[in-house]
């Protein structure tokens, strides 16, 4: 079971780069993500059994994430299809500074995001350290082809910093990975393997400095990818250039991905008895991510810029909820349903925004509501939701974070949790708002570019799932995001 | 002195001489030559339990970090037709006294760290960060895409050194994905400096800055 969810999308992500029929290859994706999604959806009913001795296995925390991942995928999918028939290769000319562009070969992109959605799944299932930074590394190498999509200087340089800035950022996860390895070998005995389950179970034998050694340097390597601040310069730069479809599952699911690399540490940091040494570095990164993400959503021009800096604010958040201990945690995990769903409906309206106006500058959109309202209704839905007004899942999960601040005495992480809140909504408000209302372009508003279903479908589903996590958590899904902040925080 | 010091010393001067060295097709060469010499390692560091796993290993090594990734890069300075870096963000005498300051540094870095008793060599960690050091201080101080990429593979051969001498337990599957990834790593940045150069007609990262705040 568990190979067939990691061998699925990446056979049919080779076969799509042989494939020489667009229809057939457009069906092969939303095919394949249509069997993906249902093989996670049979994962909640029954546990699939170990692979490969072990190494790989679905516990509580990949099951949260695989679904994510799933999810937006699919929804994604039909989006990208429809997004791919209206881009077939032909030469377009960039809106920003009128050159002329081609774009990558289809076969190319639907080929590449399926190999990414295969190695976005081995993450989630991998057990051991050393697959999981494998793992890891792929996502960003399965994904570097689809943010150079158009082929222009911009997109370039955005995928350069990407590779380059993640590469070497996971580098020294690897090293960490090893220095893991290190404490996982007493000094007189035998060691024992990289197993998350193992290490947990023998945490009390892990030599302490080495482990951590191991997770300051798993912070630096995985924060990079998880866009946590100061790591995140290449964020921002890969989210506005990438096709919108990227941007969104590059939002709302590699940074995800990262992020369980870094709870499957802090679960061996708890196990260990280094569970307050991991929070603190946690709660720090946290907040100087919601700082930084503040300050650069204030004043931003771009609008897909300013959904970057969002992502770095969530991730910020999410963060902060793990550093708080196991209240905390049941929150971020929360959260990062919830963010996920909500980046990815925004960056795919972000799209359907970028292929009206022809320009990503907020000052030159105006009238969303009247050029397009199903669009603009949902931008502004899409806002409502991200910035935490009830009764959207953001607002629970950033309550649940903002009380376990305050329950656990720091009222001061409140304080700037707050104040931050605060800023990025006024920031965010002033951009969206100046987007949605007034008087549009003529060229905008024409009845000749009138949203098609598959631009507004996506992100309408997306948006009543937000809707629909604040309004309940469904009984399963609150089990599961017990189960993981159980093993985040310390046992009473 | 035996074969694994003699390997690590190696390791040692090639990263010295990258640093001071200007020419694009002599770094590519040094970085060939410290690639196949670590491919050695695991074979010299375990002479007593020389297996099937450590002879595959090497040979992966040798065969993609000795061969394919210098023929790839090479490739790719011949398309852009430059030989030279113009002008590091840091000299070349600068880069090689702050060389020897991060040799120095790891030495006495790895003086305080107790070390598992399983080490082949005690120099084994020392130089594997001054590797990774000397790796990240490429990637930051040079702007040629090219010198980037051969400091992100000196960085990883620093990280490969300190799995093989110190971390056993690594099984070969790991093995073998890490250099795939670093291979599609190679690969997928060498085809990116073939766009940069085709975009820019040159593959200077410092040009790179059009996306900022």
């Amino acid at each position: 079971m568990i190979l067939v969810l990691v061998f699925l999308p990446l056979l049919a992500g080779l076969a799509a780069f042989a494939l020489r029929s667009p229809a057939v290859r457009r069906g092969l994706l939303i095919g394949t993500a249509l069997v993906h999604a249902t093989l996670t959806a049979i994962c909640w009913k029954t546990t699939p059994g170990a692979a490969l001795g072990g190494w790989l296995a679905l516990d509580a925390a990949g099951l949260l994430f695989l679904s994510i991942i799933s999810g937006l995928f699919l929804v994604a999918s039909f989006y990208a299809a429809g997004y791919l028939g209206q881009q077939a290769n032909k030469h377009t000319t960039d809106m920003e500074e009128g050159m002329l562009f081609d774009n990558a070969p289809e076969a190319v992109f639907i080929g590449c995001l399926l190999l990414f959605l295969a190695t976005m799944t081995l993450v989630t299932v991998s057990q051991h350290f050393g697959l999981l930074w494998v793992a890891i590394e792929a996502t960003t190498l399965a994904s570097a082809p689809l943010i150079y999509f158009h082929r222009h200087h911009r997109s370039l340089e955005a995928t350069w910093k990407y590779l380059l800035v993640c590469s070497v950022g996971i580098a020294l996860a690897l090293l960490a990975s090893f220095f893991l390895g290190v404490a996982a070998t007493p000094p007189n005995g035998e060691g024992f393997p990289l197993v998350l389950t193992e290490l947990v179970a023998k945490a009390q034998q892990l030599q302490t400095p080495w482990l951590k050694a191991a997770c300051l340097l798993f912070f630096v390597g995985y924060g990079t990818k998880m866009g946590l601040a100061p790591l995140h310069t290449w964020l921002p730069d890969a989210h506005s250039e990438a096709p919108s479809v990227i941007s969104a599952l590059l939002s709302g699911a590699v940074l995800n991905c990262a992020f369980l690399g870094l709870v499957r540490v802090q679960q061996v940091c708890v196990a260990a008895g280094l569970g307050a040494f991991g929070r603190d570095v946690w709660v720090l990164l946290g907040l100087v991510s919601l700082v930084v993400g503040a300050v650069f959503i204030i004043g931003q021009t771009d609008y897909k810029r300013l959904l970057a800096y969002s992502s770095v604010e969530n991730m910020g958040i999410i963060a902060l909820g793990v550093g708080l201990g196991s209240a905390g945690a049941f929150g971020a995990m929360l959260h990062a349903v919830n963010h996920a769903l909500a980046k990815a409906m925004l960056f795919l309206l972000s799209g359907n925004i970028l292929a009206r106006y022809q320009t990503k500058n907020i000052a030159q959109v105006r009238g969303l509501l009247r050029a397009a309202p199903v669009t603009g209704v949902l931008w502004v839905t899409g806002f409502l939701a991200i910035t935490g007004t009830p009764p959207f899942g953001l607002f629970l999960s950033k309550f649940t974070i903002l009380k376990a601040a305050i329950d656990s005495g720091r009222t001061w992480i409140g304080v700037m949790f707050l104040v931050s809140l605060g800023v990025i909504f006024v920031g965010m408000t002033t951009a969206f708002f100046g987007m949605a209302q007034g008087v549009p372009d003529k060229s905008a508003a024409g009845p000749a570019n009138r949203d098609r279903w598959w631009q507004i479908a996506p992100p309408a589903v997306l948006g009543l799932l937000v809707l629909w996590l604040g309004l309940a958590i469904p009984g399963p899904l609150n089990n599961v995001l017990r189960q993981i902040a159980a093993t985040l925080g310390d046992a009473p | 002195m035996n074969n694994t010091n003699i390997i690590l010393i190696l390791v040692v001067l090639t990263n010295l001489k990258l640093l001071g060295s200007s020419r694009l097709g002599a770094s590519i060469r040094v970085v060939a030559m410290q690639g196949v010499v670590l491919g050695l390692l695991p074979v010299l560091a375990h002479t007593n339990e020389l297996s099937l796993r450590y002879a595959v290993l090497a040979a992966g090594t040798i065969a993609l970090k000795g061969i394919v990734f210098p023929w790839f890069l090479f490739r790719a300075v011949r398309e852009a037709e430059v030989t030279r870096e113009v002008e590091p963000y840091v000299g070349y005498v600068t880069s090689l006294l702050a060389g020897v300051l991060i040799l120095a540094v790891s030495f006495w870095m790895c003086e305080r760290l107790p070390m598992p008793e399983t080490l082949a060599s005690s120099w084994l960690a020392p130089v594997a960060f001054f590797s990774i050091f000397a790796g990240l201080f490429l990637i930051v101080s040079r702007k040629r895409a090219v010198n980037q990429v051969l400091g992100f593979l000196v960085l990883e051969n620093g990280v490969y050194t300190f799995g093989v001498g110190l971390a056993p337990h690594t099984s070969l599957l790991v093995e073998a994905g890490v250099l795939l990834d670093v291979f599609v790593a190679v690969f997928v940045m060498g085809i990116t400096i073939f766009h940069i150069n085709r975009e820019f007609d040159h593959i200077e990262t410092n040009r790179l800055s059009t996306l900022k705040d």
